[in-house]
């Protein structure tokens, strides 16, 4: 049901932001522009922590310490962890699919706060850039990109110093993004909206937000005690001065683990979007896809300590953090059997989008039941630090995040350019990404059960050729770039043309042009009480299936 | 049910661990077994679904219709809450059963409770620590020092436990026996004795790592820690610094031997003479 409009120009009266592809290297406040702002400069940063990913691959290939030195190796670990987190993965999954679709779904012209916004996203640019400069200028940090003290102390300082500033404006532009959100879902809604009419990634980006609006702070009062450890010689975390480095881990964690529902909860709501559009189904089950979110928020919160079960924890707290973690597979379980049940009986398309979304389920469902065996303590102190949890770990924010991450460019190219990908080339990234993906990770979980510790450039030989099918598979990995490269450069400029509403779907954002004007909508903006209304009542399926679904996507 | 069968065969007869050589590595590997075929049940169960959902309601050729407009179950939903629920609520019981068999859950600084050393911290149970403390550091022993229990701290038997002194810094263990006055690069324990090592670091975090003991401590700065566990099997087993600890820290590794006990014996006759003969610099050190 494509209504093809030719994307037409509007003759807007010309205003001080620029015009034409300029905008996207401007301070811009569209949304819309600050949105794709982030994915291409996260997508940037993700080959830059790609390549790092494949200096350590390379190195692993053999059991010596061969391809480049010991010092270099920890600051190629610290770096791709802090640039595939706070710059690719937070930025991406949050700033960019965030700002380009919560004003839609909220039924809005633009965010809360448009120059707020415009600033968070300006801030990650000269961060990452300070972060990667630092390499080359007297080398970067070499802790980790836990920054544990003692060790952070006793590394090079500058590196160490310059790793701190650069999180800090990441954190910073994290938290600027969380209020903007918070602000939009609640009260930019369009009127005669109610909350649970929203999109289901209305709501996990506002249990994101308020995730990263509690946790973020915390991480950037440690990281400036430490860097008063570092520059002052204070010693808040060194216990030579009569500090406590446990506390750091405490606090360092308290940010760090709901980070990763930073990363994951937007992933999920991304996740609701693209399954019921192309199983043409609802999405099952709304209200406790929402309760669930929530729980994940709540009991995100306290359970940081299961990171330091082989640190000095009393047994109470590891009990309590035990149980807590465990829990979590609760509201995550149910949110994934209700996207089973969205799949169950619908007419799935086997397209791009869909088929890294399935991948999603799979690869997190491994991730997941690997995390409730973490949560088990006896169990986590065998695997703790060691290449089981680097599996783990990868199986959840690469696994998980990254496949949706593309599936969702899958979904939404159409939307941002006007043009569709080719579909042909996108199944084929999609098989060469999970062929490599499972063979990089999968071995490794065994690699840590039989005693490989994890950020170390040298191991027991016994293990090379598993490693080297863990190269093998990173290599592929980055071999899967070139073809969703090629798609998404060729498309943008002779992909097929798209129409407003390629996929059939009912949320707002298709509701308009592709790409859509400044301010979203032409006229009013549409009223969406039905975000997934998609499929015929179970009576009537023989009939024509095209009633409501009509009205939809032709009325504003 | 043919799915829950098959889970608990694949957890029964999997075997990717390494050898089990200490007393709580075989209860380990009993939680092992359970989660492996927990996990295995749960992932197979999934997997299978969304395959067969992707093939027997892709979308067919000319088909534009809608599926089914189903939005919610709220029987489903509830049985789908029960059951990860009651799953995860025995899974979180019986690791506390294995954590507790392991010695896990007994007090930390064994024999003072946790709150008791806390609160009469200016005394009692300061004695021991305090004097690690200050030998080690060189910072004056606070009056709130406390060895930190790992894992394991229950199965000492005052009787027959030998003690080594373990010291961690940038890149190496040292082992000393305080019974012998022997400093050894590697650790030389006895099969069937309980032994106690008491842990300290010297820089940096650094974490004592036997897989095949399915042990790992943190040895933090500042903290002196006990680790105990008792070996039942000869052999030589890898020590691992598991804890990043600087652009060594894949290279530090260390050995432990357990001896059969007159081996044992023997090893610490000699070197114990020797260390003694030599100098009070102890110089034997691997």
């Amino acid at each position: 049901m494509t209504i093809a409009l030719p994307p037409q120009t509007s003759s807007s009266p010309p205003g001080l932001q620029p015009e034409g592809w300029l905008r996207y290297l401007s301070f811009s406040l569209d949304h819309k522009v600050i949105g794709l702002q982030y994915m291409v400069a996260g997508f940037f940063f993700y080959l830059v922590g790609g390549a790092l990913a494949g200096m350590i691959r390379i190195e692993l290939a053999s059991p010596i310490s061969d391809f480049i030195g010991r010092e270099t190796y920890n600051e190629v670990l610290t770096l791709h962890g802090t640039v595939m987190i706070f710059l690719w993965i937070v930025p991406v999954v949050n700033g960019a699919f965030g700002n380009y679709l919560i004003p839609f779904y909220v039924g809005a012209r633009d965010m809360a706060f448009p120059r707020l916004n415009a600033v968070a996203f300006w801030l990650i640019p000269p961060a990452g850039f300070l972060l990667i400069a630092s390499y080359f200028i007297g080398g970067a940090a070499q802790s980790g990109w836990t920054a544990y003290p003692p060790l952070s102390l006793t590394t090079p300082a500058a590196g160490q110093v310059v790793w701190i500033l650069s999180v800090l404006l990441l954190g910073g532009s994290s938290i600027f993004g969380g209020i903007n959100f918070i602000a939009t879902v609640l009260k930019m809604r369009r009127p005669g909206l109610k909350m649970m009419q929203l999109p289901m990634y209305c709501w996990a980006m506002l249990g994101t937000s308020i995730l990263v609006v509690l946790s973020t702070p915390v991480l950037a009062g440690t990281l400036v005690l430490l860097s008063f450890d570092i520059i002052a010689h204070t010693g808040f975390f060194n216990p030579a001065l009569g500090g406590n480095a446990v506390v750091y881990q405490h606090l360092f964690w308290f940010y760090s683990h709901p980070a990763v529902y930073i990363m994951v909860l937007p992933a999920f709501g991304l996740v609701s979007e693209i399954l019921p559009v192309h199983a043409r189904k609802p999405l099952f089950g709304y209200t406790t896809m929402v309760y669930s979110i929530l729980a994940i928020v709540f009991l995100g919160l306290i359970v940081w300590a299961h990171h330091m079960f082989t640190s000095a924890t009393p047994p109470w707290m590891r009990l309590f953090f035990t149980i807590a973690t465990a829990f979590i597979a609760v509201p995550t379980g149910i949110k994934f059997f209700n996207w089973l049940a969205t799949l169950w009986g619908g007419k799935i398309a086997l397209n791009s989008a869909m088929l890294f979304s399935c991948a999603f389920i799979l690869h997190f469902v491994f991730g997941g039941i690997t995390g409730v065996a973490l949560a088990q303590v006896p169990f986590d102190i065998h695997v703790h630090d060691t290449y089981f949890v680097v599996g783990h770990f990868h199986y959840v924010v690469y696994g998980g995040t990254v496949f949706v991450i593309f599936g969702s460019i899958y979904h939404w190219y159409p939307k941002f350019t006007g043009r569709m990908l080719n579909e042909d080339l996108g199944r084929f990234h999609f098989l060469i990404t999970f062929i490599g993906f499972n063979l990089c990770f999968a071995p490794q979980h065994w690699l840590g059960l039989n005693g490989m510790p994890r950020r170390v450039a040298e191991y027991d030989p016994q293990f090379t050729l598993v490693n080297q099918i863990s190269s093998v598979g990173a290599l592929l990995m980055a071999l899967s770039t070139l073809p969703f490269l090629i798609n998404v450069f060729w498309s943008a400029f002779s992909g097929k043309v798209a129409g407003d509403n390629p996929w059939n779907a009912l949320t707002p954002e298709w509701l308009t042009t592709s790409p859509p004007p400044v301010e979203n909508w032409k006229g009013e903006a549409p009223l969406v009480t039905h975000p997934y209304g998609y499929g015929v009542p179970p009576g009537q399926i023989d009939l024509k299936a095209a009633t409501g679904r009509e009205l939809w996507s032709s009325g504003q | 049910m043919a799915l829950v069968l098959s889970g608990l065969w694949i957890g029964q007869n999997v075997d990717i661990l390494p050898a089990a050589a200490s007393l709580n590595a075989p209860i380990y590997d009993q939680l092992f077994r359970v989660l492996f075929s927990i996990g295995s049940i749960l992932f197979i169960g999934i997997f299978g679904l969304l395959v067969f959902s992707l093939i027997r309601f892709r979308r067919r050729e000319g088909d534009t219709g809608d599926g089914v407009a189903v939005e919610g179950n709220l029987q489903l939903e509830i049985f789908w809450t029960a059951i990860p629920a009651v799953v995860v609520l025995f899974v979180g019981i019986y690791s506390y059963d294995i954590y507790d068999r392991m010695g896990g859950m007994v007090p930390l600084s064994d024999p003072h409770s946790m709150h008791g050393a806390m609160m009469t911290s200016q005394g009692s149970d300061s004695d021991v620590s305090a004097v690690i403390q200050a030998s080690v550091l060189g910072t004056p022993p606070e009056p709130s020092e406390r060895i930190w229990g790992g894992i394991g701290s229950g199965q000492v038997s005052a009787v027959s436990t030998l003690p080594v002194e373990v010291t961690a810094l940038q890149f190496a263990f040292l082992f000393h026996y305080p019974q012998g006055d022997i400093t050894s690069g590697e650790l030389h324990v006895q099969k069937g004795q309980p032994v106690e090592l008491r842990m300290e670091a010297r820089d940096v975090i650094h974490a004592f790592w036997v897989p095949e003991f399915r042990l790992k401590q943190d040895i933090i700065p500042g903290q002196p820690t006990l680790l105990s566990f008792t070996p039942i099997k000869a052999g030589s087993y890898p020590i691992i610094c598991a804890e990043l600890c600087g652009p060594y820290h894949g290279g530090m590794r260390s050995t432990v031997v357990v001896h059969e006990p007159d081996e044992f014996a023997t090893w610490f006759e000699k070197n114990n003479t020797a260390t003694v003969a030599i100098a009070p610099s102890a110089s034997t050190t691997g």
